[in-house]
């Protein structure tokens, strides 16, 4: 029986294929399907080579900006004269995302093989997989990968025999939203507290230790593998010209059948929730999604029938994020939602930029103050005025997720905070 | 900062209007200073590496970025158009500004930063007199983050300077950030205690009234503190500060700025020491001893029989201290020469050492007395004994040391004791007459620093009772001992007359201008300062 909830239709699944077999495990078990292969043809290529080809598959970043992978690779040095660094973003902090967990969990080797491939293509002989602290059964499924790995002379000392050396670092965070951010987790990494630095420096000019480094998602890394063994236009076969390939779906909220779906991109995004998770539960309406993970614009339930591309995200007036839509029925609080979402993002600040220690505070204070009945409606005017001040002026982007959802909440179910306020009951069901 | 560069090499920018060129590494918000625009910051330290632009207050608008800049993480660049005080500039400004004073308590009215504070000024700058806050406020306490500084979280602004101070000026990592987000405060590292000789500067960074010396907790407000230019005298390195005074007592210390000496720092004895010289007990009046007993007097009389006594003296020793001024010092070796006593000695405290790593010129030094250098280049010699020897029959010469180590009958037995000031040990007592004269804080002058920089502080407090600056009571009394019936030479009046003289009979000092001294000092020709350097004692000699 396949992976959670896999449904009968055709979907394609590159990296979900394999979830729930445990033999995919073992390096064994991933040897039997195919694993390492790419790998064998990766160290018979250049490394420009290996990024000219992922930069024509169209592979986008999938933590949440979508920056193209290959032309971030194509910023690092050409150069050896400095070691160079890869790290592996597995830190997955954004609420409502669960794909890079499941991915390290089923087949653990097919992102070690992303991350070779990967450090080879940059010139890296060092990869750090920063990994959630609270991930504790998937770091040892991973650890025990990385020591398979180890053993059989996938990491280490000339990588089957090539000449090429590469290690790999698990490194465990201690629990923070903030180390998520590719800067954060690099101040991480070097032993200081998870906060983000003012670009430029970028980290391809300098990173980790001062040296080029590139920061890449779980899901970025172990899409790669296909896409170096069966060429470009392989992976172009799927997903639209700007969002090629395809993409894990963390479905969660209101829904009957919750998962991750591996789906290709561009499938409408009623499509997802209604086909492929069966809708809310118990024949409830879908009030509103918030389709990117916590940090994009809610979409009402009007708004469905988006392309989930990047581009067709950006259309409807949202993002794709990480791809981890969180769906909410009638019978949320909208208010109450957002007031959960601010005390997260209050909660995470890392305090640097106050805008964003003061303001998402305070945004979570007012909003709480509304819940209890004590709101004026002069607070949603307040409230607009501090998404803009906290839009834009900060050093990452943490203040400004906040006001992706809160903002579009404002602009979309006004009437929920209005009858909060006026009559200090909910439009909830 | 423009010294050594080419005109080709500077950058050309638009700051407000104004075109300027500075070199390529300077950042906008320095540049603006130099057209006169002083952007509002916080995390920003001129004395502190980093940058790390987490205040967000600098934000200005540079024509072609999408978004705002922070003005002190920008480099300048080739025809950069900057505009600090455009509306969105303005806008993001006081947006910083309300939401600092959404946890802040607002407590001004007992805060020892107020009148000084960066959040005050800024946020009557942006006119913030109301609050659209209507929900409570964080209450997090205060803690006591050293043995003599106090932290009022509540207050802070999370601006990281106090940290960063320590972790790149004073290379100590005993403070952090601790917790993050609005639960943010700092602290020392779990199991490390703030002790740190140079912490005291944490209090002097801190833009707001976070950190607080408990010496100076509820003491004055700043607006009642008066402020003079001086020398730090806690050693022989001269640190330039600000003596902040009070109802003619000192009240602190704070570093003032000077690249070629302290920087923007000081140590804490220094702060310290000062403080404790409000206390003891001063002559107010000239003492002489008539039928064994010290009678106040006025100072013709006391001048004219302290003349008339020394025209007799056949011979004796003299005593000066490292805490007198040079021009002091001087006057004194003219009446020695004139009445016939060779050389003189001085004692110095010593202390233990420390270096600011970050800033290595500063140094708390050895030599706990600031101006040792110029008692030497006046011919007066270091006496490392342990105690003076009794001067039994002979005459003796006091300037300024309180000989407080002495057992209570020396100099009981002396020819003639003249005693020049301003303590009154039980030793100092058995003197034949005491002139009272005033601390470095009380009158203007110069000290010669361990380099032989010659630097001049100003005077802060009024002078207890009738002293007077010893300089001033030296060069009468010298113009006394050489009235031949025609009245002697004219006494200088001001201490920059007495300066003049001084240069013009010291030739290590000469070329020395009283105006160009100014309030960052100058050295002493350079091969005179290696000789001073050349007889500095070695540590443990």
């Amino acid at each position: 029986m396949a992976y959670p909830y896999r449904d009968d239709r055709e979907t394609t699944t590159l990296l979900s294929r394999y979830m729930g077999e445990p033999e995919a495990r073992t390096l064994d078990g991933w040897l039997e399907r195919g694993g390492y292969e790419a790998l064998g043809m990766a160290l018979e290529m250049k490394p420009d080579e290996i990024t000219e080809i992922v930069k024509e598959s169209g592979l986008r970043g999938r933590g949440g900006a979508g920056f193209p992978t290959g032309m971030k690779w194509g910023f690092m040095p050409k150069e050896n004269g400095r070691e160079h660094y890869l790290c592996c973003n597995a830190d997955e902090s954004e609420p409502g995302a669960f794909k890079d967990r499941e991915i390290m969990r089923w087949t653990p080797h097919l992102m070690i093989e992303g991350c070779l491939i990967a450090a080879r293509a940059i010139r890296a002989e060092h990869v750090y997989i920063y990994i959630r602290g609270e991930f504790f059964p998937v770091v040892r499924v991973l650890n025990q990968a990385v020591v398979e790995a180890y053993e059989a002379g996938y990491i280490g000392r000339s990588v089957l025999g090539s000449g090429w050396s590469c290690d790999i670092t698990v490194h465990l965070g201690a629990g923070a939203y903030i180390a998520g951010e590719e800067t954060g987790l690099m101040s991480w990494l070097m032993g200081g507290r998870a906060e983000p630095w003012m670009k430029p420096p970028f980290p391809a000019a300098r990173g980790i230790f001062g040296a080029p480094t590139t920061v890449n998602n779980v899901e970025t890394l172990a899409s790669v593998p296909g896409i170096v063994a069966n060429g470009s236009a392989w992976y172009r076969q799927w997903g639209s010209d700007k969002s090629s390939g395809t993409k894990l779906w963390c479905c969660s909220g209101h829904l009957v059948k919750p998962g991750n779906y591996e789906l290709e991109l561009g499938v409408p995004l009623s499509e997802i929730i209604y086909d492929v998770c069966g809708g809310a539960p118990d024949g409830r309406r879908v009030r509103a999604v918030i389709p990117g993970g916590s940090s994009t614009a809610l979409l009402t339930a009007d708004e469905l029938d988006c392309e989930t591309t990047y581009e067709g995200m950006q259309a409807a007036g949202s993002a794709l994020g990480t791809a981890s839509p969180i769906v909410m029925d009638e019978s949320t609080c909208l208010l109450s939602a957002m007031r959960r979402i601010a005390q997260f993002y209050a909660h995470e600040s890392c305090g640097q930029c106050v805008q964003c220690r003061e303001g998402t505070e305070w945004i979570a204070k007012i909003l709480r103050r509304i819940e209890d009945g004590d709101g004026a409606m002069k607070d949603i005017d307040t409230l607009y005025d501090l998404c803009e001040q906290l839009t834009g002026r900060t050093i990452c982007v943490l203040a400004d997720s906040v006001v992706f959802p809160l903002r579009s909440s404002l602009d979309k179910f006004r009437d929920e905070y209005e009858s909060h306020i006026q009559q200090d009951a909910c439009t909830a069901t | 900062m423009y010294r050594n560069v080419k005109t080709a090499e500077l950058v050309s920018l638009k700051i407000d209007g104004t075109e300027i060129s500075v070199p390529p590494d300077t950042s906008v918000i320095e540049a603006a200073e130099a057209v006169g625009v002083l952007v509002p910051r916080y995390c920003y330290h001129p004395g502190i590496p980093t940058r790390p632009a987490q205040c967000r207050v600098c934000l200005v608008e540079i024509e072609g970025q999408p978004k705002l800049q922070p003005s002190c993480k920008m480099s300048v660049q080739e025809g950069m158009v900057v505009h600090t005080a455009s509306e969105e500039a303005r806008s993001a400004r006081r947006s910083v500004i309300e939401l600092l004073l959404v946890n802040h308590p607002l407590d001004c009215p007992i805060c020892d930063a107020a009148g000084q504070c960066m959040l005050q000024d800024y946020a009557f700058e942006t006119h913030q007199l109301a609050s659209r806050l209507n929900e409570e406020k964080l209450v997090m306490g205060r803690d006591r983050i050293a043995d003599d500084i106090l932290y009022f979280a509540d207050r802070c602004i999370i601006c990281t300077r106090c940290v960063r101070f320590m972790r790149e000026v004073a290379e100590d990592d005993a403070l952090i950030v601790a917790q993050r987000g609005y639960r943010a405060y700092i602290d020392t590292f779990p199991g490390r205690v703030l002790d740190n000789p140079f912490r005291g500067n944490i209090v002097d960074v801190c833009p707001v009234g976070a950190l607080v010396h408990e010496d100076f907790l509820f003491k004055a407000r700043f607006w009642d503190l008066d402020q003079t230019a001086s020398v730090c005298p806690g050693c022989s390195t001269g640190c330039n500060v600000t003596i902040d005074t009070k109802e003619n007592q000192i009240v602190r210390l704070k570093p003032r700025h000077n690249s070629e000496v302290n920087s923007y720092w000081m140590c804490d004895h220094g702060r310290k020491h000062l403080i404790m010289s409000n206390r003891g007990l001063r002559p107010e009046a000239p003492l002489l001893r008539r039928n064994g007993k010290l009678v106040p007097t006025g100072w013709g009389d006391a001048l004219t029989w302290v003349a008339e006594r020394l025209r007799e003296v056949p011979s004796g020793m003299a005593i000066v201290s490292p805490h007198a001024a040079n021009e002091s010092l001087f006057y004194f070796r003219r009446l020695l020469d004139r009445i016939g006593i060779a050389g003189g000695t001085f004692r110095v405290e010593r202390g233990e050492e420390a270096i600011l790593s970050g800033f290595p010129k500063l140094q708390l030094r050895a030599d706990r007395a600031p101006n040792a250098s110029g008692a030497e280049l006046h011919g007066f010699e270091r006496f490392d004994g342990s105690a003076r020897s009794d001067p039994e029959g002979d005459a003796v010469a006091v300037l300024e040391d309180p000989l407080a180590e002495l057992p209570e009958e020396w100099g009981r037995q002396a020819s003639f004791f003249l005693y020049v000031g301003n303590r009154l040990s039980s030793a100092a007592r058995n003197a034949h007459a005491i002139l009272p004269v005033t601390t470095f804080a009380e009158m203007e002058g110069t000290f010669t620093n361990f380099e032989g920089r010659v630097q001049r502080f100003h005077q802060a407090l009024q002078p207890a009772g009738l002293a007077r600056p010893a300089w001033l009571v030296l060069a009468r009394l010298v113009s006394l001992l050489e009235d031949d019936g025609d009245g002697g030479a004219a006494a200088p009046t001001l201490a920059s007359e007495a300066f003049q003289v001084m240069v013009g009979d010291t030739p290590a000092m000469a070329g020395l201008e009283w105006a160009s001294v100014g309030l960052k000092g100058a050295r002493l020709g350079s091969t005179e300062a290696a000789v001073l350097q050349a007889q500095a004692p070695v540590e443990g000699a």
